[in-house]
């Protein structure tokens, strides 16, 4: 099996309709093209919410799988990004659930992340490390829509569409979500 | 700074953002590729091997055959 599959921009273009169609029958090539236009923003949503880069890789795996056996559902009219996003989603916070926070997660969430900027050294560590434990022990469907709201800041459309919910609800469970970390953290005497 | 603006710049602060072109460190393609010769492999393994209509119909004969003629049972187990 080569690597006849090439990028493209996803677009109104005929090429890409083609692709999308031979996707849909199981061609390969197709979805090498496919995998190789999508696997950067899959495995960036996917390492937003579960901030643990080798784990992000091995989610990316599994959401590529799980798209090429589902290849027959695939309606070729819509755009593969947001379908491929919505399984991503689903396989991310599978992964979520399957964790122990309190071991698995917060220094991996803190760390060894290719982050945009690093922590303000005035808010101690301690309160870093609180927050981040806090956080873990949130449920996972209120952490994933918390995480893309506040710190990954994506518009909540785009959060509601790949959670497969309301942005109302996206509302809400970012809501929620503040609302524990607040009576985790004041459990822990901090006062934010 | 009100109590959400505050928990928001906390939880930021805890869980930085992550880079807007974050990229897997290595080409994932041959890993997908493996899963996917892996499941098929599977799929092969689960699948009971089929046995080929003359098999039956051969079967089927020699049933009725013995059947019909009882007395050959000896003759046919003599020579198996």
């Amino acid at each position: 099996m080569g690597r006849k599959g090439r990028r493209m921009p996803e677009g109104s273009s005929s090429v890409y309709a083609n692709v999308l169609q031979q996707f849909r029958k199981g061609d390969l090539d197709a979805f090498e093209t496919l995998f190789r236009e999508h696997q950067r923003p899959v495995y960036g949503w996917i390492l937003r919410i579960v901030r643990n880069a080798a784990a992000a890789e091995d989610l990316t795996v599994e959401t590529f799988w799980r798209i090429h056996r589902a290849h027959e559902r695939f309606q070729p009219e819509l755009p593969f990004g947001p379908w491929a996003r919505r399984i991503a989603t689903r396989v991310a916070l599978d992964w979520l659930r399957a964790q122990r926070p309190e071991v698995e997660l917060t220094a991996e969430m803190t760390r060894a992340l290719p982050s945009a900027s690093v922590g303000d050294p005035g808010i101690a560590a301690e309160i870093r490390r609180k927050t981040a434990l806090a956080f873990a022990r949130l449920p996972p469907s209120l952490r994933a829509a918390a995480v893309l709201a506040v710190v990954e800041e994506q518009p909540h459309r785009e959060i509601a569409a790949a959670l497969g919910i309301t942005v109302a609800a996206v509302k809400l469970r970012v809501f929620r979500a503040m609302r524990l970390l607040r009576k985790d953290l004041e459990k822990q005497g901090i006062t934010p | 700074m009100n109590h959400d603006d505050r928990i928001n710049q906390l939880l930021r602060q805890a869980l930085p953002p992550v880079e807007a072109n974050a990229e897997s460190e290595r080409d994932l393609w041959p890993v997908v590729l493996r899963r996917l010769d892996e499941d098929a492999a599977a799929a092969r393994r689960a699948t009971p091997q089929s046995v080929p209509w003359f098999d039956w119909a051969l079967l089927g004969g020699l049933v009725v055959f013995a059947v019909s003629f009882p007395a050959t049972i000896p003759v046919f187990l003599y020579y198996l």
